[in-house]
């Protein structure tokens, strides 16, 4: 199903080295219009690093880059927004003091002659947070008097402002309650079927299995498997995120499973003795 | 932890509920809008309703500072019994001018989150290179004027240049010009102790020169009275036509006859006196062209998103550091025009001039009127409102002769209110949820 799609983007054999570290090495990656991709990894496998080379924070030292079929470099922040990457990261970058409007044309403001057109803005916000049923108490609040969840999604809908191909979120759902969560899923979901492709790190596996396509796992900065979710069992993604079919989280669940050992909410020193 | 029995839960009110496996209900395909947001409602009602709740959430924004004005009037009259004079006031409007265009420098750099020391330094300066390429060396008096207002904006922009580009703190930056440009200033001034305006100087017209035809007065009156309804009608004609919520007509009517209130009691009280003052004139146009740069402009927007996240304006593609460096060059370029009217008022250039509490009354000035110390809130206009504070306070003080002793007690304790109100209007901010 998810195999029509056309690719928007694809990375072959990228490789990053900061200092003594090689970040990434060898990695490659699709992403597909209307495919929500998630990134997943441990601390440290790189999911980071991936994502700032392809918002251009910082270049890869090797490898292709190719943008619906033709190859690019990506070097600058403005080159991915060029191409129409939208990156939302994961502390916002919102102007607290400014309102909602203010926020979602930062950078891009409409103008009518040398002033700024805040109608035509305010009408355009309106009409982007309906098409993606976002309720906020008024766009002309400022962003300090909304919640975590508002903000998030306001953040999302600035990156969407210009009408970007692929977004990339970047652990959207961390800090939000479970209401909050739900809206920020859902608000995926409204991407993928608005035909954008979506990158979406997280480290939530209930929100992976939720809205994602696809899985993509690295590990200590290498590819390690890609999953397709509607055929794959989470354990077989545990094991890749960790390198090992017997790991802390499926030794857990065996023992939940079975009824022995300590109850769900034990500590997690037990592990370590066995 | 066992989980509390049902007889008894109160003592643990304070620990974290237990975790209850009822299913996530899934969002509602229309989300009804949640019952805590606070809508405002339609008509006057909701207008007071929604002010109320600002005051007590801790937006005062100007309202402080308009009580304080009043309470300032009133006590003043009722000890000197000539303060509400046409006179004094007109007086007033003339003595405002030079602060109060240095105190819209200062409220640009607050905007920013930053402080400028040196405005008062580079006032003086201003005014002695004014006075040295004219008087003293026969320069056009009008080139003069314009390579002095360069001059300071030249300073600003080296200060500029070291607090965005170098990364020096604007505090220490502006406070190494406040010596340095002070230093500058005397030697400029060389043999001079003092370099009086001429007869014909352009500079004797902004302390001297009245509009005497009454028609100016009204006329200005007239105009921004005018000026303010019409852009306020045609901006809610295009809300409406685009299908936004639009002000209901009684606030309209209500900001259009208290701003006419205000213009003619002014411009009655003008004519009373000598009529017109240019000085007063320059004042309000730099205020209306700052004003609409800072808040219709995109230049205006970026000042405000580097003061409020200097991170997110980069990241949003704001060039943060051309921001700082053009803000504290356009402060330098007000101190310098404040320096000519501060000159005006003295009578000539001096050694000392732009020294003393001048500095401290323009940025004083500026928090009054309610501009945040912390960055990326307040408005233009509250330049006007801080100096007419400062100044009534000072007039006053010297109507009922008192000493500077005094008058420096108490101009530092209103400015010492004037930061309480914006710190602890801060923190009823933090706890009402707006950081």
């Amino acid at each position: 199903m998810t195999a029509a799609a056309p690719t928007l983007l694809a990375l072959r054999g990228v490789s990053k080295r900061f200092g003594a570290v090689q970040a990434l090495s060898d990695v490659d990656l699709e992403l597909r219009s209307g495919v929500v991709t998630a990134l997943v990894g441990d601390n440290g496998a790189g999911k980071s690093t991936l994502i700032k080379t392809i918002a251009g924070v910082h270049a890869a030292d090797t490898g292709v880059f190719e943008w619906k079929g033709r190859p690019v470099r990506i070097n600058r922040p403005h080159d991915a927004q060029d191409l129409g990457i939208a990156t939302v990261y994961q502390d916002l970058a919102l102007c607290d003091n400014l309102d909602v409007v203010a926020n979602l044309f930062l950078g891009r403001e409409t103008v009518h002659g040398v002033a700024l057109d805040e109608v035509e803005m305010e009408r355009r916000s309106r009409e982007l947070l309906d098409t993606l049923s976002i309720r906020i108490p008024s766009v002309r609040i400022p962003v300090a008097s909304l919640s975590g969840g508002q903000r998030q999604v306001v953040a999302i809908a600035r990156a969407l402002i210009g009408d970007p191909d692929l977004v990339i979120l970047d652990e959207p759902t961390a800090a939000l309650g479970v209401e909050q969560t739900a809206q920020v899923l859902d608000l995926v979901e409204r991407l993928r079927e608005r035909g954008h492709g979506v990158i979406l790190i997280s480290h939530n596996m209930a929100d992976v299995q939720a809205v994602a396509d696809e899985v993509a796992v690295l590990r200590l900065g290498r590819n390690n498997g890609l999953f397709d979710m509607e055929t794959t069992s989470q354990e077989k993604i545990v094991s890749a995120i960790t390198g090992a079919t017997d790991n802390a989280v499926s030794r857990r669940r065996h023992r939940r499973h079975h009824g022995t050992g300590r109850p769900a909410g034990g500590a997690s020193g037990t592990e370590d003795a066995r | 932890m066992s989980s509390p029995t049902p007889g008894a839960p109160s003592h643990q009110a304070g620990q974290a509920p237990v975790e209850s496996d009822a299913p996530m209900t899934p969002a509602a395909e229309v989300p009804a809008p949640d019952p805590r947001l606070l809508v405002r409602e339609r008509g006057l009602m909701g207008y007071t309703e929604e002010f109320r709740r600002k005051i007590r959430g801790g937006e005062l924004g100007s309202v402080p500072v308009v009580l304080g004005l009043i309470v300032i009037a009133v006590v003043f009259q009722s000890l000197t019994g000539n303060f509400l004079t046409p006179r004094n006031l007109s007086n007033l409007t003339v003595y405002i001018a030079g602060p109060g265009i240095m105190a819209v420098g200062i409220v640009l750099v607050l905007l920013l989150g930053e402080i400028d020391l040196s405005v008062g330094s580079v006032a003086g300066l201003s005014a002695a290179l004014w006075a040295a390429l004219s008087v003293t060396n026969g320069v056009n008096d009008l080139v003069s004027i314009a390579a002095a207002i360069a001059a300071g904006a030249a300073v600003g922009a080296v200060h500029g240049f070291f607090f965005a580009k170098v990364g020096v703190p604007a505090f220490v930056v502006t406070l190494a010009g406040f010596l340095g440009w002070s230093g500058l200033q005397i030697w400029v001034m060389g043999e001079e102790g003092t370099i009086n305006i001429p007869r014909d100087s352009l500079v004797r017209d902004l302390y001297g020169h009245y509009f005497s035809d009454r028609a100016f007065a009204w006329g200005m009156a007239l105009l921004l009275t005018a000026g303010y309804a019409a852009a306020l009608v045609l901006s809610e004609r295009r809300r409406a036509r685009a299908g936004l919520p639009v002000r209901p007509r009684g606030e309209i009517v209500l900001r259009v006859l208290l701003v006419a209130a205000a213009a003619f009691a002014v411009a009655y009280m003008l004519n009373e006196h000598r009529g017109l003052p240019l000085a007063l004139v320059i004042f309000l146009v730099i205020l209306i062209l700052v004003d609409f740069v800072v808040r219709r402009t995109r230049y205006g927007r970026q000042i405000f998103a580097v003061g409020g996240n200097a991170e997110a304006a980069r990241r949003a593609g704001i060039n943060v550091e051309r921001v700082r460096l053009t803000v504290f060059s356009l402060a330098g370029g007000l101190a310098a025009v404040g320096g000519f009217f501060i000159a005006a008022q003295s009578g000539g250039a001096t050694k000392s001039l732009g020294s003393g509490n001048l500095l401290m009354n323009v940025i004083a000035a500026a928090v009054i009127g309610g501009t945040s110390l912390f960055g990326g809130r307040g408005w233009v206009w509250s330049a006007l409102l801080g100096t007419l504070v400062i100044q009534s306070i000072t007039i006053g003080l010297d109507l009922l002769g008192m000493q500077s002793a005094i008058q420096f007690m108490i101009t530092g304790a209103v400015l010492l209110i004037a930061v309480t109100v914006d710190s602890v209007s801060r923190r009823t901010q933090r706890t009402a949820g707006r950081t």
